[in-house]
């Protein structure tokens, strides 16, 4: 399949219903062939900026332009974007293979074509064979590749999957996963992946946005987002984290407000109010250390993870290589590298 | 639940009810295969003589006829305007959104001798009655409430995510409508369309008033049951019980939920 | 309260919401041929119908319904039959509907086919067939006469037991199925709770289904009385000109006497008195439903 896969560019997007603000004025801008995530907790306003892309929703302000050309108030239909959604939507009055060639159908693409292309696509999303079937004869995973073949098969400009995963149970979600993945890969696609599963963003993204209350609060590589989150709600979000907040006192040591004095290696001004970032697997030795009591201890397999009670009120979530679980009441001392510190 | 005597005493009592409930429909069954030249009950003997009666009769047959035509158009015109209607006000949102709906209801609740008084009056002015098309005008306002409510039943279980997917997919609004909304909505229409040609079937009091000389099926059995009670009625009957039996058994094939259509 | 048996609207469905104003003229659009028919066919006919009334700029055709005691003795024969057949539906159509809400789907279907399929039989056909059932020398007096119970028939048709009976046969299913629904509705889980604190069965009707189901009732109750105030075939045929009922009184002030403001004057009561019960109806039910 021939790819004619474009650049996103959405621009102070503005949506509201009634008093509810969806979208603050959201801009955002995805590279041709980019897989990007969009990661919320429900009601962020991640589906609304889908629906506004998709053109389901029209913005109260703000543009959307596909390589370059404004398409904010061009109908649905005349977008070219492929949409998986969330419970599928495929037409429970249609086989799979009618399903699939619907697209191309209102294209008036020849007979002949939609066939060939009908089974191309579904030799892609490894559905051969299927395509006499009503959707409901099919399980879950399989009646999603057959949404996200429908959605492919007349080569939009911009795949959108909206949560699509959420009905799959764990295993199937991974393996369908790494075949988004695989599929996007091959095929070019500038993708707009929606969740507000943190794990499933950080497995399948190039870039993450986050939002939160209708704006995104930061967009960055997965990397940059789990180990140097902008601010306390994408750090929050983004995996498990210690968060404290205080002054930095002097260059290389902050005072947090408990009066725990912390050594960082971020160079921030003396004087400034800061949050510090401590990832629970990142405690190991280091030049600050804790000693804490062990209230909780729970063994995970890969590894163990405690709730330490330290001095001033600070509790700390760890990790540790797996091992013998410490007696809770315990007491232990846990240190961590400046470096490892993440100071925003 | 578990089976207990206070169970066993409602379905005991229930088991009356239904006695109550069918016993009419069962009693026409012996009668209209009576050999007895009146109305005799137990038969003294079976006879198709009063089916025989009914299909030698033009007046019984011309009847039937108009009757049948009339609830076809009553039905197609009832879905035609009830349609659009129930998708308005399932779907709108406008001012008076709420005082059109009381309004499509309300031939419901409205008692059907004040309506037929008042298309009497009008249509005698009109020059009107005894036309068949007066009488599916009359028909389509009785028949637009059952339209509605099962559309709109319909309406509410509809998963709009599809029409969005269809759209996206590239579909005009009238394809969509056309090759996605209408087909799967299709056993509501079933039952709609089937519900209004027999709320039509069977009106008596509008066509007592509008019908006038042009006889219609219940007009006829009307006046014939004022006259004498002679068992052509009852096969009359037994005929109309087996038409209402098929579209009943039509409805739960390919049709949707009765339950909308009785509140 | 359902939005089915309260009779309401349900909320809109969301919609994806177009450019803005031009939503209000699309929505309302599709509604407009049905409009035009109702206002056309049913509101103007019914106006103008009930305009003869006061055609001569006096309320006396008023006075003479409301007034004289025949007329007032048709209104209260009205009432009291809507009274009656709504109590007497209520008491047979409850227990009918809360055995088929509470008995396996098998079951519950054939019990739907059998309330349905009366509904869905012309009220003629039932009519005829209580003639056949009710009358002088009908089947019932025939059993009662040879099984030797009586010596002579008993009246049961052309009189108020008559009607009863078969206004009860034809407004039946419209108790049976809100009762249905309400009972279907009630969440099982409180049943089982019920069980489980050991409430016997009877307690578990009087003090959860009864209350919880009482928005059913009233609603079937409420269309039933509603319907049976506007009847017409089973008074006719089974009150044999013995007892008259409004709707009856209409069709013979047009058909027999000719007389149109009258006609129109007690129409207007009527309907006044359809839509006041049901109006007060809707009320209450609103009212109930708030939390």
């Amino acid at each position: 399949m021939a790819s004619r896969s474009a650049d996103l560019r959405v621009e102070g997007l503005v949506k509201r219903f009634g008093e509810v603000v969806a979208l603050d004025g959201v801009s955002l801008d995805i590279a041709s062939g980019e897989l990007l995530t969009i990661l919320g907790p429900s009601g962020s306003g991640k589906t609304t900026l889908l629906k506004v892309v998709a053109g389901f929703e029209t913005p109260d302000a703000g543009s959307v332009r596909v390589d370059g050309t404004d398409i904010t108030t061009l109908p649905p239909a005349r977008r070219d974007i492929g949409m998986v959604f969330q419970n599928y939507a495929l037409f429970p009055h249609l086989t799979v293979a009618r399903n699939v060639a619907f697209p191309l159908e209102m294209r008036n693409v020849g007979k002949a074509e939609i066939e060939r292309r009908v089974a191309e696509a579904l030799e892609l999303v490894e559905l051969e064979g299927y395509g006499r079937r009503l959707p409901r004869q099919l399980s879950g995973g399989q009646q999603q590749r057959v949404a996200l073949a429908r959605a492919i098969v007349f080569n939009p400009r911009l795949l959108l999957l909206d949560e699509p995963f959420g009905a799959l149970d764990r295993k199937l979600r991974e393996t369908m996963q790494l075949e988004v993945r695989r599929l996007q890969r091959r095929l070019g696609l500038t993708t707009i992946f929606i969740t507000h599963d943190q794990e499933e963003a950080l497995v399948l993204s190039d870039r993450i946005a986050v939002m939160n209350k209708g704006s995104i609060e930061q967009v960055a590589s997965t990397t940059e987002i789990y180990e140097r989150p902008a601010n306390d709600f994408v750090a929050d979000f983004v995996g498990e984290s210690n968060i404290f907040h205080g002054t930095v006192t002097e260059v290389g040591s902050v005072t947090l407000d408990s009066g725990r004095r912390l050594l960082i290696a971020h160079p921030a001004s003396v004087g400034s109010r800061v949050g510090v970032l401590m990832r629970p697997e990142r405690f190991g030795r280091g030049a600050n250390s804790f000693n804490g009591e062990v209230k909780e201890a729970v063994y995970l397999g890969s590894s163990i993870k405690l709730r330490l009670a330290c001095d001033a009120g600070m509790e700390l979530i760890v990790r540790q290589p797996s091992g013998a679980l410490p007696a809770i009441g315990s007491r232990i001392s846990v240190g961590i590298e400046p470096e490892s510190i993440h100071v925003f | 639940m578990k089976p207990n005597g206070n169970r066993r005493l409602l379905v005991a009592l229930c088991t009356l009810i239904y006695v109550f409930l069918m016993l009419p429909l069962v009693v026409v069954f012996p009668i209209s295969l009576s050999s007895a030249p009146y109305m005799q009950f137990p038969p003294p003997g079976l006879s198709t003589q009063w089916y025989e009666r009914y299909l030698d009769d033009p007046q019984w047959i011309d009847a039937t006829v108009r009757s049948l035509y009339v609830g076809g158009a009553t039905a197609v015109l009832a879905l035609l305007l009830g349609v659009p209607l129930a998708f308005s006000l399932a779907r709108g949102r406008y001012a008076g959104r709420i005082a059109v709906d009381r309004l499509a209801l309300a031939p419901l609740i409205v008692p059907v001798i004040i309506l037929s008084v008042g298309l009497y009056g009008l249509f005698a002015k009109l020059k009107l009655i005894g036309e068949w098309y007066g009488l599916v005008v009359a028909h389509t306002v009785l028949a637009l409430p059952f339209v509605v409510l099962v559309m709109m039943a319909g309406l509410r279980d509809f998963d709009r995510a599809l029409e969005q997917a269809a759209e996206g997919l590239g579909a005009s609004r009238l394809q969509t409508l056309f090759r996605v909304t209408l087909p799967l909505l299709r056993p509501s229409l079933v039952s709609a369309g089937l519900l209004a040609f027999i709320s039509s079937f069977d009106e008596l009091v509008v066509a007592l008033f509008l019908a006038g000389p042009n006889m219609t099926l219940p007009k006829k059995m009307f006046d014939n049951i004022l006259m004498e009670i002679d068992p052509t009625i009852a096969a009359v009957s037994v005929m109309q019980i087996v038409l209402v039996s098929i579209v009943l058994v039509l409805i739960g094939r390919f049709g949707r939920g009765l339950q909308g259509s009785a509140r | 309260m359902s939005s089915r048996t309260a009779g309401g609207l349900p909320p809109p469905l969301p919609s994806p919401v177009r450019r803005g104003r031009a939503g209000w003229g699309r929505a309302a659009l599709p509604a407009l041929p049905a409009l035009v028919l109702l206002f056309a066919f049913f509101l103007f006919p019914v106006v103008r119908m009930l305009g003869f009334s006061i055609e001569d700029g006096s309320l006396d055709w008023y006075a003479k319904a409301l007034g004289e005691e025949l007329y007032l003795r048709v209104f209260w024969n009205t009432f009291e039959i809507a009274l009656l057949v709504t109590v007497i539906c209520l008491l047979v159509g409850y227990p009918l509907g809360f055995l088929i809400a509470t008995t396996t789907p098998g079951w519950a279907t054939l019990g739907f086919i059998f309330v349905l399929l009366p509904l869905w039989t012309s009220v003629l056909v039932r009519t005829y067939a209580w003639m056949v059932l009710l009358g002088r020398n009908g089947v019932f007096n025939r059993w009662l006469i040879e099984a030797g119970v009586i010596a002579d028939p008993i009246p049961m048709l052309n009189n108020f037991t008559g009607v009863l009976i078969g206004m009860v046969h034809v407004l039946l299913p419209y108790m049976v199925l809100p009762v249905y629904g309400a009972v279907r509705r009630l969440d099982p889980a409180l049943v089982a709770a019920a069980e489980g604190l050991g409430a016997s069965s009877w307690s578990i009707f009087w003090r959860i289904y009864l209350p919880l189901t009482l928005p059913g009732i009233f609603a079937g109750a409420t269309i039933v009385f509603v319907l049976s105030l506007g009847f017409f075939i089973t008074p006719a045929l089974l009150g044999g000109g013995k007892v008259m009922m409004l709707a009856v009184l209409i069709e013979q002030q047009i058909h027999q006497t000719l007389n149109w403001p009258f006609a129109a004057a007690l129409s207007a009561v009527l309907l006044a008195l359809t839509l006041g019960v049901y109006s007060l109806a809707q009320a209450f039910t609103r009212q109930e439903a708030r939390p």
